[in-house]
């Protein structure tokens, strides 16, 4: 069952430096406070995984969390480049990080697959590109039925899976709703799960049968975080801060302003990020 | 004309909307293909179904994603599911009609680069990556690219594929086992190319009014060929342009006021 924790201690409890570590979500849901918190509390070596890696794993990778990184897309959404992401493939800083690159396709697969406790998944994927070239975790197979020559991706089944939803009932139920991406399978194929959500409810009230819930017995802890998926956004509580993921282009450019800005906003406060978090750092 | 001229980029998301049809079902590349997309909606095309790697089918955003996640694209959708079934149910499932993507860099044979500047193990530039393109170019019926043309974008070797085009030209697709067409026209700001129907060799079919094949030439990072009858695209029409600047200018105001 899943145990109600503040942040600081369902991190504690649950992320060691080493650990194979996801904190996915598809543009929404990103759970930026919890990611934070891995940050304040200086964990080392970790692998990261997320099919997007965007403006929180860059803030990860920059501030030397990551050992290395199992990806699809490593940009900032309609705005360019990862510049900390960069900075670390081209030049190693704080450290080198190993890559390991996938496409969506592959990535969204192999957490199904690692839901589903398979050792592999497979698909027609990568067909004349070069990803198999540069990343010997992608290998083919044949269809034992047809002899087809398809693709094949090593399971994502994580130590850790970390995520946002909307709502916990009292029980430890969570609800989410939205753009789901891969949040479920991330959950289902992890040793451990904990959930950030906007607010605990007595009961979900009406919904659909169908209503995307993950039991209480799938999740290890749940800390109630709300607005810990800003500037990333909660559907039917608040939306994406686009303004911010602009700005970030910025910050992140240069070193010293992107650990500076760390400094104030992440290492000494507790508290979420808000829309203030873009005082004293305008271009 | 009452209204301001097109500029270049403006041009170009003309063209690739005319290039979509109403009972199109097209996954949407955020940039360009997504300002195109969209244009063709709210234009000649409102029953298109535009489709985003986020999960979203049918959506029917009032302004452009900044992301492919987006609030905007799920509030407008008629449903969206998870992603793994957006990749594996709909797209490998051979549902799309059109794939519309975008890229840093081309080659002659519309293979596509969104990984690296330089060699892989020590870029110059490390760029995104490939996301949803090297399936979403495997597995559309067709695909639509649009990107401005210069020597850096349309360059003659790639260094890496992220998205597979026509290969080495010819056959080279089927004999991989590729069913579908693949890159079938190439939207650039200049002109429009379309693969030769036997080299697969991106070839000049049309120049946008006011461009020359001189201008192509100068631009292109290879030898660009050009089909004995050349096509001239009709600038955008005033009705055209009014209704991307007020998708743009939309589009300003609602990523501005969420930063203020």
């Amino acid at each position: 069952m899943a145990e109600f924790l503040d942040l600081q201690t369902a991190i504690q409890s649950t992320v060691r430096d080493g650990d194979v570590v996801a904190l996915e979500g598809f543009t929404h849901l990103i759970p930026f406070a919890a990611g934070h918190e891995i940050i304040r509390q200086q964990r080392r070596d970790l692998t990261l995984i997320r099919m997007t890696p965007d403006i929180l794993y860059d803030q990860m990778i920059g501030m030397g969390v990551a050992r290395a990184l199992r990806f699809s897309w490593g940009g900032n959404p309609g705005v360019g480049s990862l510049h900390r992401f960069r900075d670390a493939v081209e030049n190693g800083w704080p450290h080198p990080l190993l890559i390991e690159e996938h496409a969506h396709a592959a990535m969204a697969a192999a957490y199904q697959s690692g839901a589903a406790n398979l050792p592999f998944a497979t698909l027609r994927g990568y067909i004349g590109t070069d990803h198999p070239n540069v990343n010997s975790q992608i290998r083919q197979i044949v269809c034992p039925f047809t002899a087809e020559r398809l693709a094949a991706v090593a399971s994502i089944r994580c130590d850790v899976a970390v995520i946002h939803a909307q709502r916990a009932d009292r029980n430890g139920n969570v609800l989410l709703e939205g753009i789901l991406g891969v949040q479920r399978e991330a959950v289902l194929g992890a040793k451990r799960a904990v959930v950030t959500v906007e607010e605990i409810v007595d009961d979900f009230g009406p919904r659909s049968p169908n209503t995307t819930i993950l039991p209480s017995w799938v999740i290890t802890a749940i800390a109630r975080v709300p607005r810990g998926a800003f500037p990333s956004y909660a559907q039917g509580y608040y939306p994406r801060h686009n303004g911010f993921y602009l700005a970030w282009d910025e910050i992140s450019r240069d070193r010293d302003r992107f650990l500076a800005w760390m400094q104030r906003y992440v290492l000494d406060r507790r508290e979420v990020l808000g829309p203030d978090c873009l005082q004293g750092v305008a271009a | 004309m009452n209204v301001k001229p097109a500029t270049r980029s403006e041009t170009m998301i003309v063209a690739a909307s005319r290039a979509l049809k109403n009972d199109d079902v097209c996954f949407v590349g955020i940039g360009a293909p997504s300002a195109a997309c969209n244009l063709a909606r709210l234009t000649h095309a409102p029953d298109i179904v535009l489709i985003y790697e986020s999960g979203t089918i049918g959506t029917r955003p009032n302004v452009l994603p900044l992301s492919i996640g987006d609030g905007e694209l799920c509030d407008t959708a008629l449903t969206t599911v998870p992603v793994p079934e957006m990749f594996s149910y709909w797209l490998q499932g051979g549902r799309i009609s059109i794939g519309f993507l975008g890229g840093a860099q081309i080659d002659r044979y519309a293979n596509l680069n969104t990984t690296v500047i330089g060699p892989y193990d020590a870029p110059k530039v490390r760029l995104p990556g490939g996301g949803g393109a090297p399936e979403i170019g495997a597995h559309c019926k067709q695909t639509f690219i649009t990107m401005a043309l210069n020597r850096r974008t349309f360059v003659d070797q790639l260094p890496f594929i992220t998205s597979f085009g026509h290969g080495r030209g010819g056959d080279h697709r089927r004999s991989l086992g590729l069913t579908t067409a693949g890159p079938t026209r190439v939207i650039a700001d200049m002109c429009i190319l379309e693969p030769e129907a036997e080299s697969k060799e991106l070839t000049v079919t049309a120049l946008y009014e006011g461009v020359t094949r001189d201008d192509v030439t100068r631009e292109c990072g290879w030898p660009v060929r050009f089909a004995d009858t050349l096509a001239t695209l009709p600038a955008p029409s005033e009705q055209e342009l009014r209704v991307l600047r007020d998708l743009q200018e939309r589009t300003r105001i609602a990523h501005g006021a969420v930063a203020a």
